[in-house]
Order: structure tokens, then C-alpha cells, then sequence
């Protein structure tokens, strides 16, 4: 329990210091430790082990947002785990509703046919209808490892986390939770698997920026022998739309390089816009980097396609409230600008007490749902207005507040 | 524990050349000066709070992020507060960084911590030497590789400074954290520092460079656009040479700089230029308020308030770089403007106005409070109506209403400022009286002897003490000196110290007012004549053209300087007249420009009286008694002003003669001499004295120069007759 604590602590930390980047390996550290918090939990009680096990993985779900609120996709992987563990429980009392019920059937025939039924158990079993596990556990073939007793007397506890239930529902929710960290590992290729559909011969795609996904699904799109060209706009101030470029060149696609400026003057000439996000929120609206919106005002003055890639772990529950601001990072400002240039400008003692020269540097940009063309995920392809849809089939609404902090947004409104 | 064991496991291995050594480094939890008096009597300066959070956590955050694993926190002054702290943090329990404090009591500079740090024998491989009141976000990787390649190549090289490009102001010549304009040389290829100094004459203009330097080194590029950040990688033999030379005592001004000077075993000295990543360091309250707006610019990011770096309370920053914690009570008619951090549980009254400020946590601040540009930390009472400009006010002070705090204001922990009492620029205010023995910082630096550390260990008592009264019995009773900070209020003024008077406002934390600017400028000009033509001349003022003037002799130089003077009081006097300026504030003015010519009275008079007639002459009229009408209703508005400067005869005198060059000069007054005179006279502008000794004075003169006396003849003659009169009457 110690070596867990000290985990989550590390990536608290990590995640605090901004020293863990992206968000889909964001997501898939915090599903790994969720795992092993999910793993290394005692199930002492034996009252509702999915309750436990939710009261943890809640615990260290608020501590990890609370380390970085504006990483959205911690949030979302805490509550697709805890999503998880509430459909596994269900799904097992489900299971034990018919498997009991096929057992009390058949119990019912060998009664009938044996006549050799203890007196104590019958009466039990009339004293305790409704306990599922009392009736299996007065089931006359139980596995040796369960103890009639122990399920039918609560106060005997520590023998109580040896309890078949609880084993199976850690054993199913590890085996969902470690599907979830397959998914995330390779929801590229599902999306990519889809280029093929969308990208036609001879068109010319727009994206922003670089983002691993649209990389990986244009290559997709050039591996089915698809010939089209790629514009890129170099996304300023990280300029990560060169490392794009360089990427897309290797791999033999046709490259052109453009600055974020030009990016109106080159969009009647595109046919499509993709771009990566790093959020996609409730409304359908995304927070992509800075730039992102820009683009997408012009694909809809000329009315070009604007398609997000977004793996499902990108989907976040929540709603944007003020966006711009309390979803943002602002960075640093020397990212835009040389300190010492600018030295002279920012000397605070000479003059009025507030500097003359401010740099805002935000790091995203929030494009409404009305601008979003088409969301591909690894589920498929959505249209903004589904995505409320693809949320509750994600996420529990018992879920959407992880933390008491995190909703009420609306309590300290800005004073402009 | 783990890295004792790995310490005992590498003292058996061959130190020299081990594949990984961990990164240490020394951090100086005290910086040995008293810059930060008198708060620093009372709490260590790296635990006074920065944008609300203690400096030494942005210095550790930084190590830590940095990839620096080992971190010896050297503790002099106030080790045991330094020692807790570190204790109830977490620093303590940080996985692969290992925090262990050394102590000292009798350490008075750094020399001593390095000599000290030497003898325990904790150091084994290159080092990053720091000061705990470091702000960085650099990344050590380059620098720490660069300086283990130099060391392959040449073992000299025990030492690698981080320097940052930030220019120093050219009035002031002060860089922005409010440090002196620094120079430096550098080898351009190697990048080798080859000279240093901080503290340039800019009286005498001129820095000296060895023409050894110049000589041995092709190239060499000066900077003063360099800023010194205070981060040194260092090799272990920088502490052995601390032990040899005993002397050493500031790591700047004796270490760097004998290096540099004396050539010890040709030890090099090398640079590293950070560009886009930050680092600074506070050295006084100037730096502080630099570094701070730096902080909430986000120039440090990710050490920003907004940002858990370390153990700070959850802020939010809103638009315009507002930060605000979340649990705070702020009236809805408050307004707080950008750049501002306010911290939790803080609460905030109607129509109350904060900008540029930095409120800490637990704060209470009333209504019709204006807070402009100061830093107030934890637990702070500001009452209703108080207006703070450029001030910084530490725990539990508590501001009664209606108060003033002007710009540059210290008020140390628990100070309170009485009832609509007025603390005035740049005081410093704490509890605790000043020290009698006046430790200049440089004495404190050089003090070989343990003086300085008894002062600071009988002022803790003092501090102790104090505590315990202040918990013992309640504040009224205590007895304060109710003038020093109105009634009710407690604590002590501090009074500047002789010679640093003038240097307050070049490292308080408010601006730089406007007067000490444009006399910076005036004395910017001094300079560029001094070295023009080498030898002292009266101070000149800004309209002087500063490129041909060397070429006048002494004579063209004060005529020029007269005109100019003359000119400027002219134009005083017509603004003056324009818009209705009070005869007080004319003659204030008039006397600053005096000051700034280093004129007399007398000059002052003689021009101001030319300003009147000409005002006289603009004044339509037809015929000669108009103009001597108008002049006299001119001389009578103003007379209090002219009589102002005519304290002596010989000033009324000056008067005259100034007269005389008028009616010289301008037909319309020539006839009218005498009128004018008389009317002076009649005005008691001028005493009869005066005229008759002009008129003695003028007997010699030549007949072309006597024209008006002879036109005054009669005036005077009316004159002689009456003193003589007066005496008989004063003999009878």
C-alpha cells in the first residue's frame, strides 16, 4: 500500500511540475497506476467491494487533478475506470441474479428429487431471501476455497477478502482497466484505419501544429496508395508543425510548409482540415493548441470539412464554462519573445509600476461545436451533436463530479 | 538514509572519473548581507515569501526539476528557523533528492560556509553553488556538460557562471533587479571571463582594462548587458581554494575576482549565457518587486503561482494575469486589476482597489482601501480608507484606518500604523529598534571578527523577548512612542543611515520617482563632460547641446550657461503667468533651477526682472506713460516674487543694471528710465540705498555709460536730499 502511495504521489508530482506532457501518455500513466491501485487495494470489507474500490480510485482520481487541473485527460481516464468498475458489479450481480436463480432451480429439483436438505439450511435460506451471496453460499458444491460461513456471517472479516465476488470483480476489472490501456495504446491505428475513407485521390489536406494521431493517419492514408498533399502551418510559438513536415517528407507525402499567418490565404485551395485536439468536451466543442480556432473560422468561411482525430480518451464529460481561461495554460512568455531584448521594456523601476510590455502565451485555443465538421475517434466517426452520446456510453453520471471544486466553476465569476 | 549508503559505497570506489556521480549542490540559506533589514532581525530572507510562497522553495523546486540530487542547505543566521521549516515541509521526503542541512553560528559570509562546507568533507564531484533566494527555470544539462568537457580538456577551468542578457538602464546604471551596472569581458570562442566588476566608478567614466588582457587574449568582447545570475557550477577545487586563501570572503568580489586579478595557478573562470530560460536573484527590495511581477508575468513558468510547485495553496489565474485563490471574500464592488495574486481566505471590502499587488494569505482589508504595487503578506489588517503605494508589509501588520503608506515603506512583522497617520517614503518601521552599532553591509561583509554574528544573536534575544511581551500583555498597554507611528500605532522608525540616505530609492521597491530620474539625467550629462574636457565644471543643465561644448573656453561656457539660465526662468515665470501659478510655487521653481545652475540670488533676480519688463513691453500701448503704467502694474503683481530674491543691496543693485541693459537695448523703454526707476523705488522694489550706490559706482564709469544716470540725475539728487534730511532728523 506504501509503494502505492508512493506512486501516485511520484506522478502527482510529475504531473504538478508539468514534466508529463501530452495528453495521450498522460492517460495511459494514469491508467497504469489507477491499475495498480485497483490491484494492490485490500478488500477488507466485504459489504460492496466495488464501493472500495470507487472510493479509491476516486481518492487518487482528485489528488492527480487536483495536480493538474487543466490536463483533462487525467479526469476522463479516472472516470472511465470508475465507469468500469461500476458496470463490472453490475454485470456480476447480473451474472449471480441468473446463475442463482439457475441454481435455486436446480436446487429446487434436487430437492425434490434427493429429499436430503438440512433443516438449518432451509430455514436460513427463508430468513435471508434477498442476500445473493447467501444463497450462494448455502449452495451444497461451493468451490474449497469459500467458506460457507464466511459469507453468511459478516462479522467473520478476515476471511471475508478471499471472497470468490471480490476476486472475480477485481479479476474482471483489471482485465476492462487493461483493455482500456490496450485501447489507448493503439487508438491511432483505428483511427487511422479510417483515412482511407476520407481522404481522396489528389485532394490537398490542411493541418496545424503536429499531433501524432494526424501523422499517423495521413501516413495511413499514403500507405493505401492514396496520393494527396499535405499543407502544414508551423503552428507558432512551439513551431512543432516542422517536426510534422520533416515527418510527412520521410514517409514520401507531398509537403508544403506554411506559416500560421497564411493560413486563410492557402484554405480555399484545401479540401479538408485535420486536426489533432487535445480535449474533446460534452458540447462537442474541442481544446486543441493555440491557432487551432483560427483554422477553423476559415475552413467554415470556406466552407472546407474541419475533421478532429480524437482518441475516446480524449472525451471529457464536463462542460466548457469560460474555456479561454480556466481551461487554458498560459505559458511562458520567453517561448514568444528573447527576455533579454526585452529587458529595457519590463524594467519596473522606472516609470509607472506596471510593466508596458505584456506577452500572453496561452498554449490552447477552444473551437465551439458549430466550427467542428466531423469527430473520428476509434469508435468511429461522430458528428458534434453525438458526442453527449458517446459520453454516457463512456461515463457514469455518478461520476461527473470527481471533485467538489472541479463543477462549480460559476462560483467565483470573473469580474471583467 | 539511501544516499549515506551510496555516499559509503562511492568513497571505496576511485572518485576520479566514476560513470555517474550524483549531481550535488550548496545552496547559502543566508546571503550575509543586511539589504533586507529590519525584516531580516526577525525571519531568514529565503524564508520571506515570494509571490506567497517562501524563495528557498523556488530555489529547491528548481534544483530538484533541474536533475540536482543532492542539496547541502547551508543555515547561518536564524538556522533554526531555516532547520524547521525545511523540517515541516516535504523537501525532507522527496524521492531522489536528498535535502541535509549544515548549521553554523559563527559563519559571516560565504567564504566561511565554502571553508566550512570543505571541512565535513561532503562534496565529491562538480557542484552548483547557489544562494536561496535563487528564482530559475534553467536547465543545468547544457551547462553541466559544457563545463565537464572544459574540465576534460583543461583542469583549470574550476568554474562555469551563468550569466543572462538584461540591460542596465542608462540613467540610472542599475540593472533592473536594481544591482549595479555590471561589465564583463569575454573570450568570445572560449567564452572564458577574463574581467569583472560590479562596481564601477561612473563618476569617472572609464573602466581599466590590463593591457596583459589585451595582449594575451585576441579578442574580447565587453558587455554591460550581462546580468550575473548568481548560478556557478563549480569543481571542488573552488572550495580548496577557499580554504587556502583564508581571506576570501564575498564569492564575487574576492573569490571571482582574485581569480581573475592575481592569476592563482592559472585557474579559469568561464561563462554560460542562458537566453531563454530565467534566473535571478534577489538581492534587495528592488529585486524583489522586479522578480515577483516576473513571477506573475510568467516568465519563470512553471514556477508560478498557479502551478503546485511546490506545497503552495491552489490559485487560479483569471484574464489579465489575475491570480486568486479560491477561497477568498471579495466584495462584489471591490476591483482588482490585473496582475494581481490574492491569496486564500484573504477578504477584500467595498469599492476597495488592488492592482500591480501581490495580498498574501489570511489577509483582511477593509473598504476605499487603495493598494497599488505593494506586497502584503500573511495575516495582514489594512482598515477602511488606507491607501498603500509601493510597500511592503509583512505578517500581522495591522494598518488603522485611514492611513498612508508612501511609496517605498517597509513595515516589518506585527508593526501597526496608527489612525489616518502618514508613514512617509522609504521608512523602514519595525518593532525592533535598530541597532546602535551601524553595520554597513560591506562591514558585515569584510567582519573578520565575530562582531556581526553577536549583534544578530542578541537581536534574536531581543526578538524573543519582544514575542513574549507581545503575548504576555495586550497591545495598549505597551508603551510606543505615540509620534512615531500616530496613536495607537506600534513601532519603531528606522533611521537611515548616514550616506545610504541617498541611495534608498535605488533599491526600494517603488519606482523611481521622476526628480531622482531627471537628476540622474543631469548628472549623466556631468559625466559626459568630465571626461570630455577633463576638469570640473559648474553642473549644466539638459538643454545644453552636449557635443561642442568642450570647445568653449570658460568664459563662452558660463555665458551660455547664463542665457540658458535666463531662458529657463523666463519661461517659469510666462507658464506662471499663463496658468495662474502661485508666487510660492514660482519661487520654488525658480530656486530648483538655480540649484541645478548653480546660480545666486542675484541672477535669479536680474532675470526674473528682465521676464517682467518684457511682459511689461508686450502689453499693448500706445505711448510712453501707458508703457510705464503697465510695467508698474506688472512689477506691482509680482513684486513679492522679485523682492523674494532681494534678500541684499547688492542684488537690488544687480536690478538696477539689469534695467539699465534694458532701456540699452529696447527703444520704448529708453526714455522712460527714469519713470521706471522711480516706480521701483515707490513699489519698495528697491531701497533708496541701492540707487545711491549704483550712482556712486557709476561715477567713474565712461560718459557713454552714464547716459542714465544722467537721466535719473534728478531722481537721485531728490533722493540724496531726503537721507540727508532723514540723518539730520535720526541726529536731532
Amino acid at each position: 500500500m506504501a509503494d502505492v502511495q508512493g506512486l501516485v504521489n511520484d506522478f502527482a508530482t510529475k504531473l504538478s511540475k508539468r514534466k508529463v506532457e501530452g495528453s495521450r501518455e498522460t492517460a495511459r500513466m494514469t491508467a497504469e497506476l489507477l491499475r495498480t491501485v485497483i490491484s494492490q487495494q485490500k478488500m477488507t470489507s466485504s459489504t460492496n467491494h466495488a464501493a472500495v474500490l470507487i472510493d479509491a480510485v476516486r481518492g487518487v482520481g482528485g489528488r492527480l487533478i487536483d495536480a493538474n487541473p487543466v490536463e483533462l485527460a487525467v479526469g476522463n481516464i479516472v472516470r472511465r475506470v470508475l465507469y468500469i468498475i461500476r458496470e463490472e458489479e453490475l454485470s456480476l450481480q447480473a451474472g449471480e441474479l441468473t446463475l442463482s436463480s439457475q441454481d435455486s432451480d436446480r436446487e429446487i429439483d434436487e430437492e425434490d428429487d434427493k429429499l436430503f436438505l438440512s433443516s438449518a439450511a432451509t430455514y436460513q435460506r427463508i430468513l435471508h431471501p434477498p442476500s445473493l451471496a447467501t444463497l450462494l453460499g448455502s449452495k451444497t458444491d461451493t468451490p474449497p476455497a469459500c467458506h460457507p460461513s464466511a459469507s453468511r456471517n459478516h462479522d467473520i472479516e478476515g476471511k471475508a477478502d478471499k471472497s470468490p465476488s471480490s476476486l472475480t470483480l477485481k479479476r474482471h476489472i483489471m482485465e476492462a482497466v487493461n483493455d482500456l490501456i490496450e485501447d489507448i495504446k493503439t487508438c491511432h491505428e483505428q483511427i487511422a484505419d479510417q483515412a482511407v475513407e476520407l481522404i481522396h485521390q489528389n485532394e490537398v489536406v490542411l493541418t496545424l501544429g503536429h499531433s501524432r494521431t494526424v501523422k499517423k493517419f495521413l501516413c495511413a492514408a499514403k500507405e493505401k496508395k492514396r496520393s494527396f498533399q499535405v499543407v502544414v502551418a508551423e503552428g507558432a510559438p512551439k513551431y512543432l508543425g516542422h517536426v510534422l513536415a520533416k515527418g510527412l517528407a520521410a514517409k514520401g507525402l507531398q509537403t508544403t510548409m506554411i506559416a500560421d499567418s497564411s493560413v486563410f490565404a492557402m484554405i480555399s485551395r484545401v479540401n479538408m482540415v485535420v486536426v489533432g485536439v487535445r480535449a474533446v468536451l460534452a458540447n462537442g466543442g474541442v481544446i486543441a493548441p493555440v491557432g487551432i480556432n483560427m483554422v477553423a473560422l476559415a475552413a467554415r468561411k470556406h466552407a472546407v470539412p474541419f475533421v478532429v482525430v480524437a482518441g475516446t480518451y480524449k472525451l471529457c464529460p464536463l462542460y466548457p464554462n469560460n474555456p479561454e481561461v480556466l481551461l487554458n495554460d498560459m505559458r511562458c512568455p520567453s517561448e514568444l519573445l528573447s527576455f533579454g531584448e526585452f529587458s529595457d521594456c519590463i524594467d519596473f523601476s522606472i516609470g509607472s509600476e506596471a510593466p508596458l510590455l505584456h506577452v500572453l502565451n496561452p498554449a490552447f485555443d477552444y473551437v465551439p461545436p458549430e466550427l467542428v465538421s466531423l469527430f473520428v475517434t476509434d469508435t468511429g466517426g461522430h458528428t458534434p451533436s453525438f458526442i453527449y452520446r458517446l459520453i454516457s456510453e463512456f461515463y457514469s453520471a455518478d461520476d461527473l463530479a470527481l471533485q467538489q471544486k472541479l463543477l462549480p466553476e460559476s462560483e467565483h465569476s470573473n469580474s471583467i | 538514509m539511501g544516499t549515506q549508503k551510496k555516499n559509503a559505497s562511492r568513497g571505496s570506489e576511485d572518485p576520479v572519473e566514476l560513470a555517474r556521480v550524483p549531481l550535488q549542490a550548496i545552496l547559502l540559506a543566508d546571503s550575509f548581507t543586511t539589504k533586507f533589514r529590519p525584516i531580516t532581525l526577525e525571519r531568514p530572507k529565503v524564508l520571506l515569501p515570494l509571490v506567497n510562497v517562501p524563495m528557498i522553495n523556488y530555489t529547491l523546486a528548481w534544483l530538484e526539476s533541474a536533475g540536482v540530487e543532492e542539496v547541502f542547505v547551508f543555515c547561518c543566521a536564524h538556522s533554526k528557523q531555516v532547520i524547521d521549516y525545511l523540517e515541516s515541509s516535504e523537501w525532507f521526503s522527496q524521492p531522489n533528492f536528498t535535502v541535509t542541512t549544515i548549521e553554523s553560528h559563527n559563519s559571516v559570509s560565504a567564504g566561511d560556509a565554502l571553508r566550512l562546507i570543505y571541512e565535513r568533507n561532503v562534496i565529491n564531484g562538480d557542484f552548483v553553488l547557489i544562494s536561496g533566494d535563487t528564482v530559475s527555470n534553467m536547465s543545468l544539462t547544457q551547462v553541466l556538460q559544457e563545463h565537464k568537457e572544459r574540465r576534460k580538456k583543461d583542469s583549470n577551468a574550476v568554474m562555469t557562471v551563468v550569466i543572462k542578457r538584461s540591460k542596465p538602464s542608462q540613467i540610472t546604471h542599475q540593472s533592473r533587479l536594481g544591482t549595479d551596472e555590471l561589465f564583463v569581458a569575454i573570450d568570445p570562442n572560449t567564452k572564458q571571463l577574463l574581467y569583472y566588476e560590479d562596481k564601477a566608478d561612473h563618476a569617472k567614466g572609464s573602466i581599466y582594462l590590463d593591457k596583459l588582457l589585451l595582449a594575451d587574449n585576441p579578442s574580447i568582447t565587453l558587455h554591460n548587458d550581462k546580468q550575473d545570475c548568481y548560478i556557478d557550477i563549480c569543481s571542488p577545487e573552488v572550495l580548496s581554494l577557499f580554504t587556502d586563501n583564508f581571506d576570501y570572503q564575498h564569492l564575487r568580489r574576492h573569490f571571482l575576482k582574485g581569480l581573475l586579478v592575481d592569476d592563482i595557478m592559472g585557474y579559469k573562470i568561464f561563462t554560460h549565457e542562458i537566453h531563454s530560460s530565467y534566473a535571478a536573484r534577489i538581492d534587495n527590495f528592488r529585486s524583489y518587486d522586479t522578480i515577483s511581477k516576473d513571477i506573475i508575468q510568467r516568465w519563470t513558468y512553471p514556477l508560478v503561482p498557479d502551478v503546485k510547485f511546490f506545497g503552495n495553496s491552489s490559485i487560479k489565474l483569471e484574464r489579465q494575469g489575475m491570480y486568486r485563490a479560491s477561497e477568498i471574500g471579495q466584495s462584489r464592488s471591490a476591483q482588482i486589476g490585473p496582475f494581481t495574486v490574492i491569496g486564500s481566505g484573504t477578504k477584500i471590502g467595498n469599492t476597495t482597489k488592488i492592482s500591480n499587488s501581490v495580498i498574501g494569505e489570511g489577509c483582511s482589508i477593509g473598504s476605499n482601501v487603495s493598494i497599488e504595487g505593494s506586497y502584503i503578506w500573511d495575516n495582514v489588517t489594512i482598515e477602511d480608507g488606507c491607501k498603500l503605494r509601493h510597500a511592503i508589509a509583512c505578517d500581522g501588520v495591522i494598518v488603522k484606518s485611514g492611513a498612508v503608506l508612501e511609496p517605498g515603506v517597509v513595515l516589518s512583522f506585527k508593526v501597526v500604523v496608527g489612525q489616518q497617520f502618514i508613514v512617509p517614503s522609504y521608512s523602514k518601521v519595525s518593532l525592533l529598534q535598530q541597532p546602535i552599532k551601524q553595520d554597513s553591509d560591506e562591514e558585515l561583509e569584510y567582519a573578520d571578527s565575530s562582531g556581526g554574528i553577536a549583534e544578530i544573536s542578541s537581536i534574536t534575544h531581543t526578538v524573543d523577548k519582544l514575542n513574549g511581551e507581545i503575548t504576555n500583555q495586550p497591545f495598549e498597554t505597551q508603551c510606543w512612542p505615540t509620534s512615531e507611528l500616530g496613536t495607537g500605532g506600534a513601532g519603531y522608525v528606522w533611521s537611515i543611515c548616514e550616506g545610504g540616505h541617498d541611495e534608498e530609492w535605488r533599491h526600494s521597491v517603488a519606482p523611481i520617482p521622476a526628480d531622482k530620474l531627471s537628476e540622474a539625467i543631469h548628472a549623466a550629462d556631468d559625466d559626459l563632460e568630465l571626461t570630455q574636457d577633463g576638469r570640473s565644471l559648474p553642473p549644466s543643465g539638459e538643454l545644453k547641446p552636449d557635443s561642442n561644448d568642450s570647445e568653449y573656453d570658460d568664459d563662452g561656457e558660463s555665458r551660455d550657461d547664463s542665457i540658458y539660465f535666463g531662458k529657463e526662468v523666463e519661461a517659469t515665470f510666462l507658464r506662471a503667468v499663463h496658468e495662474n501659478i502661485t508666487v510660492d510655487h514660482v519661487i520654488l521653481e525658480v530656486n530648483s533651477l538655480r540649484l541645478s545652475y548653480n546660480k545666486v540670488a542675484a541672477d535669479c533676480a536680474g532675470d526674473l526682472f528682465y521676464s517682467l519688463m518684457k511682459l511689461a513691453l508686450e502689453t499693448p500701448q500706445d505711448s510712453a506713460s501707458e508703457l510705464v503704467q503697465a510695467t508698474t502694474n506688472v512689477l506691482a503683481k509680482w513684486k513679492k516674487l522679485l523682492k523674494y530674491y532681494l534678500a541684499e543691496i547688492d542684488e537690488e543693485i544687480e536690478v538696477i543694471l539689469k534695467l539699465e541693459e534694458i532701456c540699452e537695448s529696447t527703444k520704448e523703454f529708453a526714455p522712460v528710465f527714469d519713470k521706471i526707476l522711480y516706480q521701483l523705488y515707490d513699489l519698495e522694489v528697491i531701497q533708496e540705498e541701492a540707487i545711491l550706490r549704483w550712482d556712486d559706482e557709476k561715477k567713474d564709469a565712461d560718459e557713454s555709460d552714464k547716459v542714465f544716470v544722467k537721466q535719473a540725475e534728478k531722481f537721485i539728487q531728490w533722493l540724496r536730499e531726503a537721507s540727508e534730511e532723514d540723518e539730520e532728523e535720526d541726529e536731532e
